[in-house]
């Protein structure tokens, strides 16, 4: 029946777009920190991770609902960044880029294994915050949750493009990562605007966090490193540096696997995202939104 | 207004700048001149905070500038247009104008700032929603002079503003500077145009290989025989 087979096609963009809008969340953050520092924050995804305990502990045992907890996870994990931004590599600026990169990946076994200890490795439950409901529209589902998690994403991408774009804080962040020593002889303090971009970015990948938690029920402190990586891929996929890119690319990503899941391949799944970054950087490292802007003389 | 006593820069082991003076006057213009790789972009650098001296002082209106931050160097009312232009290339005319006046909160005051610099620079009014890195090299000039006189600075360091432009741009540019300094704006002007420099600037400072060799009225320097062998072609 052709019907079938266009219904399965939509399911599939359906679960798809969900799971890519939390890539693109999780993606944002990369990008914004590369574009800024030229760092490549392995520690990201393991931020994730600390976003969803923190959504989970508002939950459970502050018996908070959905939005207040996950605004208090967003904020818990702003200031996390900052710290971590302060703490770890502030003190490494000028120093070799592979140093920092380390550095990054120290910081991220630390929130695994500090997370482990502080939490033990024992799998969390989330506890159901939507209600079962499901929405059938010629055949093709919609779970409550899909929903709320499509509209939560777009709405903070929203939010994000709105202040990057026309605020002033957001100019100045687009222009210290275009050229820090141009940025400081107009003023900005670039570290405050540095520290600002931790928290954003580190605070769009607590929303990730928390929607992983209620999409999936369960998580554990080593559940930022796959969706961290292929958060990474969404970013290089896009174009490291470039907002947008991280949008389209973790939408991208995400309907991918879903239509290799769809096919029946899904134990290919995340081999395919590591066969995307390797494709990207052999065909255009620049990502699809990549380009290079030359200064003339 | 400005005054630099015995400043040593560094870039690690390289020195730099070899203890060198200079100050530059209330209204005046004054320029620095010398050839590739004789410390003037360096003194600029140094003045903005970018870079730090080793030893020696820097005064501007009286208080010390060598342990403050850029930023707040920019508050004091210093405001540099760097060699090579720097403008936000990926973003338009008029956010590059905007991020000029950063420090400034009086909106009806950048308004009134922003008129002026369309009026110095028609061409920039022409094309303010235009993203600057499709601009020309001269307009780019144009931008990030008038970029640097949103934060409406009482000291305004030029980093050869004639660097890649057509003759008759150079002289537009010249006079424009004479117009921005005429208007109440000190101006320290950095160039290789030596001619062009001297015929605008009340005084010069000759720097060579991170020293100042020569300064004086910059009538007499022009005309002096050193100057003209080898600055001014003979
Ligand atoms: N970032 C740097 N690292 C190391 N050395 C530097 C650096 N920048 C400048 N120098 C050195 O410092 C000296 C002075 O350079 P500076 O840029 O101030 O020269 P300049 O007078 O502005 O020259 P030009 O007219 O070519 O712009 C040069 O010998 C240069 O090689
Ligand atoms: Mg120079």
């Amino acid at each position: 029946m052709g019907s079938s087979i266009t219904q399965q096609i939509f399911q599939q963009l359906v679960n798809g777009l969900s799971l890519g809008s939390i890539y693109a969340l999780i993606a944002l953050g990369y990008t914004m920190v590369y574009g800024i520092v030229k760092l490549i924050n392995f520690a990201h995804g393991d931020v994730m991770m600390v976003g969803a305990y923190s959504g989970w502990f508002a939950i459970t045992v502050l018996h908070w609902s959905f939005l207040p907890a996950l605004l208090f996870s967003m904020v818990a994990c702003a200031l996390l960044g900052v710290v971590i931004e302060r703490i770890a590599y502030k003190p490494l600026r000028n120093a070799s880029r592979i140093a920092a990169l380390i550095t990054a990946i120290g910081v991220s076994l630390f929130l695994e294994y500090g997370g482990m200890l502080l939490v033990t490795a024992q799998v969390r439950t989330y506890p159901p915050v939507f209600p079962e409901t499901m929405y059938s529209i010629h055949g093709v589902i919609f779970k409550y949750g899909d929903i709320v998690m499509l509209l939560t994403s777009v709405i903070l991408m929203a939010l994000l493009h709105f202040t990057v774009q026309y605020t002033k804080m957001g100019k100045a962040m687009r222009a210290v990562s275009f050229d820090k020593d141009a940025a400081l002889l107009m003023g900005i303090n670039t570290n405050n605007i540095i520290s600002f971009t931790f928290a954003i970015g580190s605070a769009l990948a607590a929303a990730a966090g928390v929607l992983m938690g209620v999409y999936f029920n369960t998580i554990d402190p080593l559940m930022g490193m796959i969706p961290g990586l292929k958060a990474f891929v969404a970013a290089v996929l896009g174009g490291i540096g470039i907002i947008p890119g991280a949008m389209v690319g973790g939408l991208m990503l995400g309907l991918i696997e879903s239509i290799v899941s769809g096919l029946g391949a899904s134990t290919w799944r995340d081999a395919v995202a590591f066969l995307i970054l390797i494709l990207v950087l052999i065909i255009k490292p620049s990502g699809l939104f990549g380009k290079n802007v030359r200064e003339k003389v | 207004m400005l005054v630099l006593e015995e400043v040593n820069v560094y870039y690690g082991a390289i020195h730099a700048l070899k203890g060198i003076s200079f100050e530059v006057n209330q209204g005046e213009i004054v320029t620095l001149i010398g050839s590739n790789g004789a410390g003037k972009s360096t003194s600029l650098k140094t003045i903005s905070g970018l870079l730090r001296p080793k030893t020696g002082n820097i005064t501007f209106k009286g208080k010390n500038l060598a342990s403050i931050a850029p930023q707040v160097i920019v508050a004091q009312g210093i405001s540099q247009v760097p060699e090579g232009r720097h403008v936000f290339a990926n973003m338009t005319v008029i956010e590059n104008l905007e991020l000029g006046a950063y420090l400034r909160k009086d909106k009806a005051g950048i308004k009134q700032d922003m008129q002026r610099v369309y009026e110095l620079f028609p061409r920039l009014l022409e094309r303010n929603a235009q993203i600057s890195g499709t601009l020309s090299g001269g307009e780019q000039q144009m931008l990030a002079m008038g970029r640097a006189l949103m934060s409406k600075p009482q000291l305004l360091l030029l980093d050869e503003p004639s660097m890649g432009l057509a003759p008759i741009l150079v002289k537009q540019i010249f006079s424009i500077i004479k117009e921005i300094n005429a208007s109440g704006t000190t101006i320290l002007l950095v160039e290789q145009n030596a001619h062009m420099a001297l015929s605008i600037a009340n005084r010069a400072y000759v720097l060579e290989t991170g020293k100042i060799v020569l300064s004086g009225d910059s009538k007499q320097l022009a005309a002096s025989e050193e100057v003209r062998k080898a600055y001014l072609g003979g």
